[in-house]
């Protein structure tokens, strides 16, 4: 096994995963820098959030090897045998990423203010006060100072959604994870998400973004990867991958999604 | 104008609108509410006509013997509910555990307390002794079964082991019924199996399982009837006891059935407020404005 690539924070190396007969993944390799925006694009079932959430261990590799912050994630190196991870283990190495999914996943039976410390002080074992005090800090970047004490179920998708991202970010992690964040929210609720992460990217955190939003990516990628098939595809600086596509199959779709 | 609505009526929409509204009537509800009262009626006169010396019931009602047996059948439903829960928690955890060892056995516990009445499971609580005539750590500490499993013991472990099979399949639909995405939020925050489970899943299948299993704490009231025939002695064994001695067998059986009634209706009390307690977050216990514009929306 290959020492891990240390200037890379993702290195996933001929990675497959499969869900009985289909190759949700096959055989993908990719590595991406600190500080950059890695937006991932493709059709629904090209294993786009596969791949995500196999960096984030929701799933577990078949195939191949994928290192985070420079760890091996699932298992230890013992000689020439790779040994599976505790769960307690895997669940620490699981801090270095953040997740934002596609429905939120806000923790029902909490308040915002609930959601945001309850990683800070439960896992991180960090003092109530100062977690109240950094999610306070958070709830203001995010814009819903107001909603402190809120149920989930009272606010729009989009509130829900920044509340989510801000969960992630009180637990300080050097990458965030995106799940189509914005493909559960009707269009006007859209905007305020993507401004969010637009001020995330800004401030130098190191994202992959698995979106349909093109115009995001155009804007705030710093490399876009296609993928369809479970393969990818194409990889290049946004202007490249988006506006001048070198596979027919990136044409095709970027030409399906802006109709 | 001509515009007419409905079958040839020949009425103008703002005439038909302008009407006298008569809501339905419901002449069946009428009928069915007189013979209920009739059959009341008739009930309350044979009780009324019958032999029965209402002043013994007043009498007993507040008898030592019966409220002694009053608050054994109290502790007995709070200690058994108690291990009922503890165990139905922990089996249904086992049950879903991805360790086969710990699904195995937990699949076994369920389906030998399912699987046998109640009677006989107390019965073999009550008997241990024949199986195993002395318990303990062999060589450290030993007691004689019969001294450590009376009737209390006998009575709590039967219907306590007895209420956590039945618990723990409660248990396990509540955890089933929160969506998966809340387990893998919890994951993506670093949360062990274990931790997600207490500080996320349970919380939130707290509202499933908490109809079902005040509905068993009511039911568990009344069970503890049954622990008479190993002698714990619960209100129904001490109104027996009394009727023996004085023959006054309905006014004592009414001196019983009272003090469940009064029992579980506390009890139902209790239940809507912890179901309503376990309901934040779901919008059902802040009717506030806002969350129906967030519903509709």
């Amino acid at each position: 096994m290959s020492a891990s690539p240390t200037d890379a924070i993702v290195a996933a190396a001929n990675v497959t995963k499969r869900f009985g007969e289909l190759r949700a993944l096959n055989n993908v390799s990719l590595t991406i820098a600190p500080g950059s925006v890695q937006c991932i694009i493709g059709p629904s079932g090209s294993g786009k959030s596969t791949l995500l959430r196999c960096i984030n261990q929701l799933e577990k590799i078949d195939q191949g090897a994928i290192w985070v912050d420079g760890q091996l994630i699932g298992y230890r190196i013992k000689g020439d045998e790779l040994h599976e991870l505790s769960d307690a283990e895997i669940a620490r190495q699981r801090l270095s990423t953040g997740m934002v999914f596609q429905r939120f996943n806000l923790f029902n039976h909490m308040t915002v203010l609930q959601n945001i410390i309850e990683g800070p002080v439960t896992v991180l074992k960090r003092p109530r006060q100062e977690a109240i005090a950094e999610a306070e800090k958070l709830l203001a970047r995010v814009g819903l100072s107001d909603k402190r004490n809120a149920y989930p179920i009272e606010l729009s998708g989009g509130q829900q959604q920044r509340i989510a991202i801000a969960r992630a970010l009180a637990m300080k992690p050097k990458l965030m994870l995106f799940d189509e964040p914005t493909s559960a929210l009707d269009p006007e609720l859209v905007g305020e998400v993507l401004a969010v992460m637009r001020d995330l990217a800004a401030s130098g955190m190191t994202m992959i973004v698995v979106t349909h939003e093109l115009g995001f990516a155009r804007e705030v990628a710093t490399d876009v990867v296609f993928m369809d098939k479970g393969e990818i595809v194409e990889r290049g600086p946004p202007n490249a991958v988006l506006v001048a596509p070198q596979q027919a199959r990136t044409r095709d779709f970027i030409a399906a999604v802006l109709k | 104008m001509t515009s007419t609505v409905g079958i040839g009526i020949g009425r103008d929409l703002a005439g038909v609108a302008g009407l006298k509204l008569v809501p339905r009537r419901y002449y069946g509800r009428w009928v069915a509410a007189a013979l209920i009262i009739l059959a009341l009626a008739w009930v309350m006169k044979a009780f009324a006509e019958g032999q029965i010396d209402w002043r013994v019931v007043g009498q007993f009602f507040t008898a030592p013997a019966i409220l002694n047996g009053l608050v054994n059948t109290i502790i007995m439903t709070a200690c058994a509910m108690a291990l009922g829960i503890v165990l139905g928690v922990v089996f249904a955890i086992m049950y879903m555990s991805p360790n086969p060892v710990l699904r195995g056995v937990a699949l076994f516990y369920i389906w030998f307390f399912r699987g046998t009445p109640l009677l006989l499971q107390l019965l073999l609580w009550f008997n241990l002794a024949l199986v195993f005539p002395t318990i303990g750590i062999p060589g450290l500490v030993e007691w004689r079964t019969i001294d450590v499993i009376g009737p209390f013991m006998a009575t709590l472990l039967g219907l306590g082991m007895n209420q956590g099979a039945y618990t723990a399949e409660v248990v396990r639909g509540g955890i089933l019924s929160v969506d998966v995405g809340q387990t893998e939020a919890a994951k993506s925050i670093g949360m062990t199996r274990l931790t997600t489970l207490r500080r996320i899943v349970l919380p939130q299948a707290m509202r499933v399982i908490i109809p079902p299993v005040g509905n068993e704490v009511i039911s568990m009231v009344k069970l503890t009837s049954i622990a008479s025939v190993i002698q714990f002695s619960e209100i129904l064994r001490n109104a027996q006891t009394i009727y023996y001695a004085n023959a006054r067998v309905i006014e004592l059986l009414i001196v019983a059935a009272g003090w469940y009634l009064i029992v579980v209706t506390l009890l139902q009390i209790g239940q809507f407020f912890l179901e309503r307690y376990f309901s934040k977050g779901r919008g059902d216990r802040r009717a506030k404005p806002q969350v129906v514009e967030e519903a509709g929306a």
